[in-house]
């Protein structure tokens, strides 16, 4: 399996426009964290949160680390938040992103506090700060998995 | 736990590229070079700590091999980069609980000529990465570097840390390899030629990454009332910890990125070990990018939070600097394939004093570390008296 996948950087550098670039790697939703895919896939970011303690939850997960309860509610979150760190990513070790380099992997901050991994699109990677006030976007993957992504927000407006 | 046990038998194979050998004979080489050098015949092995990474033998399958008739104590460390060096605490506490007597600790794989090579992943693997593969890897991030770099950048906003610094670390220690003659890289480097390498991950270029090798080490921890009677000077272990941060699978998620296993571990160990950080004369950091060291120096309070950049850039690293780091070259420079091990044998050769051109004048007290999966961490503080 780990074969199929592998790069061969060489080879694929050689010849780009003979390469065929695999799928990238897709989420496998599992009960705890179905609701979050199924809320991404009609373009709403909803956060796992316990309604009984009331802590927002990300990633999603089976009980609640703060209480062990299993009782929770997803409310839809502002979509706005900002770049807690980023990094620019040359080159891909993983063939399915060979056409997205350079991309910007980036740790998010929502405004109500939960953190998650994601892109940072719609701008030139080199132009990308931390602290950038960023708003969600979603980008629909597959049938099934859209993935939500951040472009820069300005305050006041687009 | 303090002083209940010492490192008393150290084995390692040829560190290469192209080992010609399989991952089981590297581990059994190393394995049996241990117990040689800790002076104990094979039936005397009485507890073991294999590590899981790359085709190595099981439990039994090392019981079996080895000949051992009463093995009484056993446990596997899923920590990624931290196994060698948690297996310190573990082998400690099984001592101290009169579990076993002698311990023995080993990692080792064809890291550059076998199927375990990390660069050539494309995605991290299931089990401790769960997390990761459902939602970061489909976002690009895939690999350990892309969340070490996430850490570095957010140390380089709050304090103001440089590439160059990272930089500094790279040249030392290529400086420390060429000194050891069991390390691969053999070809000094400048700055400068850290700064032209190739940008990977920004803010990481190639040179801010360790080495992959072929290889095994090993260890052998031993009850301190049988320490004395072996050939070579003990290594005592008088600290000794595990730590890790919260969410411990998620780097994002963590409340503060650059509070890891290490810091938690480093006060406990430091406490056992009755000693500040300003004790310790030398580290042995884990090293799978130059960042990491800047990190650890932080963590383990040798520098305060912000300082660790400008120290290791005024030298404070190398040899003849305040604190020197990986006297061998460490993952970056010497070989990568052990779990940290090799950190550990060198640092029991500098508290024998046979630690050859990069031999310290006062290497005792020091600190080992290790750190994996981007945030589980271990510690431990050994000396020679």
């Amino acid at each position: 399996m780990r074969r199929a996948d592998a790069i061969d950087e060489k080879t694929a550098s050689a010849s780009p426009g003979n390469s065929v670039i695999p799928p990238i790697p897709l989420p496998q939703p599992t009960d705890a964290s179905r609701p979050f895919w199924e809320s991404c896939h009609r373009h709403e970011l909803r956060i796992q949160h316990c309604l009984q303690c009331g802590a927002f939850i990300h990633y999603p997960k089976i009980h609640c680390p703060m209480d062990g309860s299993d009782r929770f509610d997803w409310p839809i979150m502002s979509g706005k938040g900002y770049v807690y760190s980023f990094v620019v990513v040359l080159r891909a070790f993983h063939a399915g992103f060979k056409l997205q380099v350079p991309y910007v992997v980036a740790i998010i901050q929502l405004e109500e506090g939960v953190r998650m991994i994601s892109n940072v699109v719609g701008i030139d990677p080199d132009k990308v700060y931390v602290g950038m006030r960023v708003e969600v976007e979603f980008d629909d993957v597959s049938a099934d998995i859209s993935l939500p992504k951040f472009h820069p927000y300005l305050q006041g407006g687009q | 736990m303090r002083r209940k046990a010492a490192i008393t038998g150290i084995g390692e194979t040829s560190f290469s590229k192209d080992s010609g050998m399989s991952d089981k004979a590297l581990q059994l080489q190393a394995v049996e070079r241990a117990i040689a050098d800790a002076g104990l015949a094979r039936d005397e092995i009485d507890g073991l700590i294999p590590s899981p990474h790359g085709s190595g033998f099981t439990v039994e399958g090392f019981a079996e091999n080895l000949g051992l008739r009463d093995l009484r104590f056993s446990v596997t460390i899923h920590f990624g980069g931290a196994n060698g060096c948690t297996a310190i605490h573990a082998a400690a506490m099984a001592i101290a609980a009169g579990a076993a007597r002698h311990v023995v600790v080993v990692a080792g794989r064809n890291g550059y000529s076998g199927s375990s090579k990390i660069s050539a992943r494309p995605q991290l693997q299931p089990g401790n990465f769960e997390v990761t593969r459902e939602f970061e890897s489909p976002f690009g991030a895939t690999v350990p570097m892309h969340f070490y770099a996430l850490i570095a950048r957010r140390h380089m906003h709050e304090y103001g840390t440089t590439t160059r610094q990272m930089g500094s670390v790279a040249v030392a220690m290529r400086e420390h390899a060429l000194k050891n003659e069991k390390a691969l890289m053999k070809k000094p480097i400048t700055i400068d030629d850290h700064e032209h390498s190739s940008e990977i991950v920004r803010p990481f270029r190639l040179l801010d990454c360790c080495i992959e090798s072929d290889g095994a080490a090993a260890y052998i921890v031993s009850a301190a009332e049988t320490a004395r009677d072996r050939p070579n000077r003990p290594a005592w272990i008088i600290g000794c910890a595990e730590g890790h941060p919260d969410s411990p699978t998620s780097v994002a998620t963590r409340q503060d990125l650059l509070r890891s296993g290490v810091t938690i571990a480093a006060s406990r160990a430091l406490t056992m070990a009755d000693m500040a950080p300003s004790d310790l004369r030398a580290g042995y950091l884990y090293d799978p990018f130059t960042f990491m060291v800047i990190a650890q120096l932080e963590n383990i309070g040798i520098c305060k939070a912000g300082e660790g950049g400008p120290f290791v850039e005024s030298g404070g690293i190398r040899l003849d600097g305040r604190f020197p780091v990986n006297t061998h070259g460490g993952l970056h420079s010497q070989a990568h394939s052990m779990a940290g091990i090799n950190h550990i044998t060198e640092a029991v050769k500098q508290l024998r004093g046979t630690a050859g051109q990069a031999q310290l004048l006062t290497p005792s007290p020091l600190v080992v570390t290790g750190t994996g999966d981007f945030g589980d961490g271990a510690v431990a503080v050994l000396a020679n008296d």
